[in-house]
């Protein structure tokens, strides 16, 4: 099975040829954020006010990692629901996020506003969350301490293990694939 | 009367919430190798390789598989000829949930109240379903509840008249609606038949049954193969990437109903099916 190898920022013609179903290991930094956070950053650009961070070609992953045992970078770190985060993203990509991580489906505004901000999502292995937390090399927090497992960490990853599911092209892996695999 | 201290209770339930959450059980193993056996789409089987190896990890390591270490859901059935002495039971029990939780560097995934949602910080209160039983034993069982899978249950109250059919298209289309979201593959609990809250608890107990262990009932495990193969039909496959292998198993139980009422509930449980239980 054909894997792609790409770095963060995540640059536009990177974006554009990644296609639904694509396997991808990514190597750079993405920034975790789940719930509680994105309603923090999109009440700052509601207020017009600055992030805490800059979004511009970064990718987000939607975790809230187990505590870190000591010797540990990060605790186990698997993928949370997107769908919760379907009120705030279309807002974020706005703001320049290239790519999302998380896992289940996404609403229809959502996966228009990928296309028009030409962005990806991808999902990880819900549940893989040990093996996940093996290619985060470095975590480094960024804001929201007091949300405690919520916060916004900025994490280095190596070869860290996700497949396209929306891509900046209007295709959806989990509509495809069931269609594929599906039988009378 | 035999006695048992609470704090017995306590330690035990502080080691049973480690060993579940780190030790994925070898009937899950199990169910992972024969699905790569019968999975054709090449993601799904990456996925389920990659399940195998998060689950040896975890385990060599002694770290959660999942990082949603889960709600505490707790049967405890006790011995009508068992004393508890030292304290109050239910206080012993999240004393060891909250235990487990800090020592086991476990996530703490539970908020104070519903709307305000402040977190609790130690992962208590957990649920626990209390049984008397006759003996003079306590028989535990810690069944961690990932969040994910669980918002994508679902409890109907049918007819009479809808019958197996109607069963069956209930949990094979909540399963449809519910797609990638409860991280498939997944285990299906489903109750049927008692009262509306007798049959969420039937769905609940479901998910406790070893993978593989058919119904008792002939009639009752033919029709939770033939949920099976429909759930697997939909094409979702693991993590909803598409494939052949959507579940790994469906549990029914059941119990006498209303003349009038037919009540059914799906419990879903992701892939990490996790359980642990002790008899003290």
């Amino acid at each position: 099975m054909a894997v792609k190898n790409i770095t963060t920022p995540l640059a536009e013609d990177i974006v554009m040829d990644l296609e639904a179903g694509d396997n991808v290991l990514i190597t750079g930094v993405i920034y975790s954020a789940r719930d509680a956070a994105h309603k923090k950053l999109v009440d700052l650009l509601e207020k017009g006010e600055e992030l805490p961070l800059d979004l511009q070609g970064q990718i987000i992953y939607y975790v809230g990692p187990a505590p870190a045992k000591p010797g540990q970078v990060i605790g186990s770190a698997g993928p949370t629901t997107s769908g919760r985060m379907d009120p705030y993203t279309p807002a974020l990509l706005e703001k320049g996020a290239k790519g999302l991580i998380g896992k289940g489906s996404r609403s229809q505004k959502v996966k228009d506003a990928l296309r028009e901000h030409k962005a990806v999502y991808f999902a990880s292995v819900g549940g893989a969350a040990a093996l996940t937390a093996k290619t985060i090399k470095k975590a480094d927090l960024v804001a929201y301490e007091e949300l405690g497992a919520e916060a916004i960490r900025r994490l280095e990853v190596e070869d860290f293990p996700a497949t396209v599911v929306n891509d900046a092209h209007g295709n959806d892996l989990y509509v495809d694939g069931a269609e594929k695999y599906a039988r009378d | 009367m035999r006695e048992i201290h609470v704090e017995k209770v306590r330690d035990c339930v502080k080691e049973m919430c480690i060993d579940a959450n780190n030790n994925l059980g070898q009937d899950v193993v199990g169910a992972f190798e024969h699905s790569l056996k019968i999975e054709e789409s090449p993601t799904g089987r990456n996925v389920l390789e990659l399940l195998l190896e998060n689950a040896k990890i975890a385990r060599q390591e002694q770290v959660p598989m999942c990082q949603d270490t889960g709600f505490a859901v707790i049967f405890a059935e006790v011995g009508q000829d068992l004393r508890v002495v030292g304290g109050d039971l239910r206080a012993a029990i999240d004393e060891g949930v909250r235990r487990g939780y800090e020592e086991g560097y476990l996530r703490k995934s539970i908020v104070s109240d519903p709307i305000e949602r402040v977190n609790t910080k130690d992962n208590t209160p957990a649920v626990v379903h209390f049984d008397i039983v006759p003996g003079d034993k306590l028989k535990l069982t810690i069944a961690p509840k990932g969040g994910g899978s669980e918002n994508m249950s679902a409890l109907k109250m049918l007819k009479p008249a809808d019958g197996r059919q109607g069963v069956i298209d209930f949990v094979v289309g909540q399963a449809r609606l519910a797609g990638p979201n409860p991280c498939p593959p997944t285990v299906l609990g489903v109750g049927i038949g008692g009262t509306f809250e007798k049959v969420a608890f039937l769905a609940k107990k479901a998910l406790l049954r070893p993978l593989g262990q058919p119904h008792p009932s002939p009639f009752y495990a033919e029709m939770e193969k033939e949920i099976l193969d429909k759930v697997n039909n939909t094409g979702i496959g693991p993590q909803g990437f598409g494939g052949r292998v959507t579940s790994l198993a469906v549990h029914i139980e059941t119990y006498p109903c209303h003349i009038a009422s037919f009540p059914v509930a799906l419990n879903i449980n992701c892939h990490a099916s996790r359980h642990s239980e002790r008899v003290l």
